[in-house]
């Protein structure tokens, strides 16, 4: 349980970072939290020639909500953001998840940029980001782009970073006034990744549904948007009898389209079924908090 | 850019200044540089939190965490807790008082979870007592007594 030999080094400006990146190719990683790449190194699952420690660059811990979009630096850390007031109030949804990642040490080095990047199926920050149809800033030594959330997740740890790049911001716009937000997940304990969760945010309007936005994870080889299902409830009206059949017919387009594994932890047939039923959760809880809408 | 680098740091307020080799974890430096074997290991993946240190004050997992990482940084472990002179914390004499521990090896991680907790939390319930433990793993006591210790610190000095 020890790593291999490699280089190391913590430069203290992102233009060094990326430099370093950049130089080191592709056997160069950038460590955050470390709370994912650690273990694999520990393991030899990961066996990099080069460590890029980007803990001691403090432009990178920048956390700034503003009106329109909150900014989420790639060393803003778990804790971080359960720790921000303002976050819990204008971004329910990114707290909400946040607070059911890990355990506390864990929450307190783990990024949620690192997360982003790491792209576990099960991991909470995809699924909001999709949901929340959040920005991602991606950086290498030579040039800056940007993607939308639903261009950056390829497959199963994959995502569409290229070699020199890293993430070096997340973007999560605020939702319109008038939408409720909800995650729900099932876990072996609070704190394990999950089996299946589902994020899901509804802007009403009298009654009546303006848009729907539903992402589920931990049940294919990455977060993803459940579309047919969103679409399933657009210019519906929610009221008491309406918003159950709607919301069963939203879980079970969701049940249709996973295609989840079969695993020490849960049968695909089970987790198929949480899917279903924790989608018509999450849109319960998003109806209650979009309150008198 | 080398394989070892010298690092300064404090842990248990005492300043140590040290070569490493910089794929060491903090862990392993502890224990085998600084002799301070109090800090356990029980999976060196994350997973069980009996590594657990405060790191600038924060918990954090001591095999997750690279030695030269520490540079300039202030550790407390197991043996930072109790006095000089061997009496105990007022938490460790909780988990005495209430036989939150029997071999002893995730002790020195739950201590430092749950001083962290108590900081800043310093009257949880039993719920918020529970997530906060929920990274520690514990093969003896089943879990309640340690629970039962936490609470009973509950609005209690912890120095
Ligand atoms: C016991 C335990 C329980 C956990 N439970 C959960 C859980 O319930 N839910 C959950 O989602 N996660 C969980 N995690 C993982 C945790 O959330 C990690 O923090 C996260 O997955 C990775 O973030 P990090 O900053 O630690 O990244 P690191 O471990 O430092 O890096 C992970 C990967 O991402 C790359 N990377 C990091 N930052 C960037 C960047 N800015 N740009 C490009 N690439 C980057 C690294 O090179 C590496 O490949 C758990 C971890 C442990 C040890
Ligand atoms: S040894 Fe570090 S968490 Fe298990
Ligand atoms: S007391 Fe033995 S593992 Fe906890």
């Amino acid at each position: 349980m020890k790593p291999v030999s490699f280089d190391y080094c913590a430069p203290q400006t992102l233009d060094e970072a990326l430099d370093a990146l950049g130089k080191g190719g592709p056997s160069a990683s950038i460590l955050a939290g470390g709370q994912s790449l650690m273990p694999m190194l520990n393991m030899r699952v990961a066996r990099p020639a080069l460590l890029v420690d980007i803990n001691r660059i403090g432009s990178l811990a920048r956390l700034a909500p503003a009106p329109d979009c909150l900014s989420v630096g790639a060393l803003v850390r778990h804790a971080d953001l359960l720790a921000n007031a303002e976050i819990r109030r204008g971004w329910p949804l990114l707290a909400e998840a946040t607070s059911m990642i890990g355990h506390p040490a864990i929450r307190n080095r783990g990024t949620v940029c690192g997360s982003v990047a790491h792209a576990d199926p099960a991991a909470e920050h995809p699924g909001v980001l999709l949901a929340m149809d959040a920005t991602v800033v991606i950086a290498s030594a030579s040039r800056r782009r940007e993607l939308p959330a639903r261009e950056f997740f390829v497959a199963m740890l994959t995502t569409a970073l290229e070699r020199g790049e890293m993430i070096v911001e997340l973007r999560y716009p605020r939702l319109p006034a008038g939408t409720g937000t909800g995650y729900v997940e099932v876990a072996r304990r609070h704190g394990a990744f999950a089996i299946a969760g589902v994020a899901a945010a509804l802007t009403m309007r009298d009654g009546v549904c303006q848009s729907a936005r539903i992402s589920v994870v931990g049940v294919n080889d990455t977060a993803f948007r459940a579309e047919a299902a969103e679409a399933a409830l657009r210019a519906k009206n929610l009221g008491a009898a309406e918003g159950a059949r709607a919301f069963a017919a939203a879980a079970r387009e969701v049940a249709a389209v996973v295609n989840p594994i079969d695993d020490v932890h849960a049968s695909s047939s089970y987790r198929r079924h949480l899917a279903g039923v924790l989608t018509q959760r999450a849109l319960e809880k998003a109806l209650a908090r979009a309150g008198g809408n | 850019m080398a394989k070892e680098q010298r690092i300064k740091l404090s842990v248990n307020g005492r300043t140590y200044e040290k070569n490493v080799s910089v794929r060491q974890s903090l862990a392993d430096f502890i224990r085998e540089e600084l002799n301070l074997t109090g800090t356990h290991l029980g999976c060196e993946h994350g997973v069980c939190g009996a590594c657990t240190v405060l790191l600038n004050g924060r918990s954090a997992r001591s095999c997750l965490t690279l030695a030269v990482q520490a540079d300039g940084a202030e550790i407390v472990t197991v043996e930072g807790l109790g006095a000089a002179d061997g009496t105990l914390h007022p938490l460790q004499d909780a988990f005495h008082r209430n036989f939150a521990l029997q071999c002893g090896y995730c002790t020195p991680g739950f201590l430092i979870t749950a001083l962290e907790l108590l900081r800043q939390n310093p009257n949880p319930s039993e719920e918020e007592v529970r997530e906060a433990l929920s990274g520690n793993l514990c093969r003896c006591t089943g879990y309640q007594a340690i629970v039962d210790a936490v609470l009973s610190m509950a609005g209690k000095p912890l120095a």
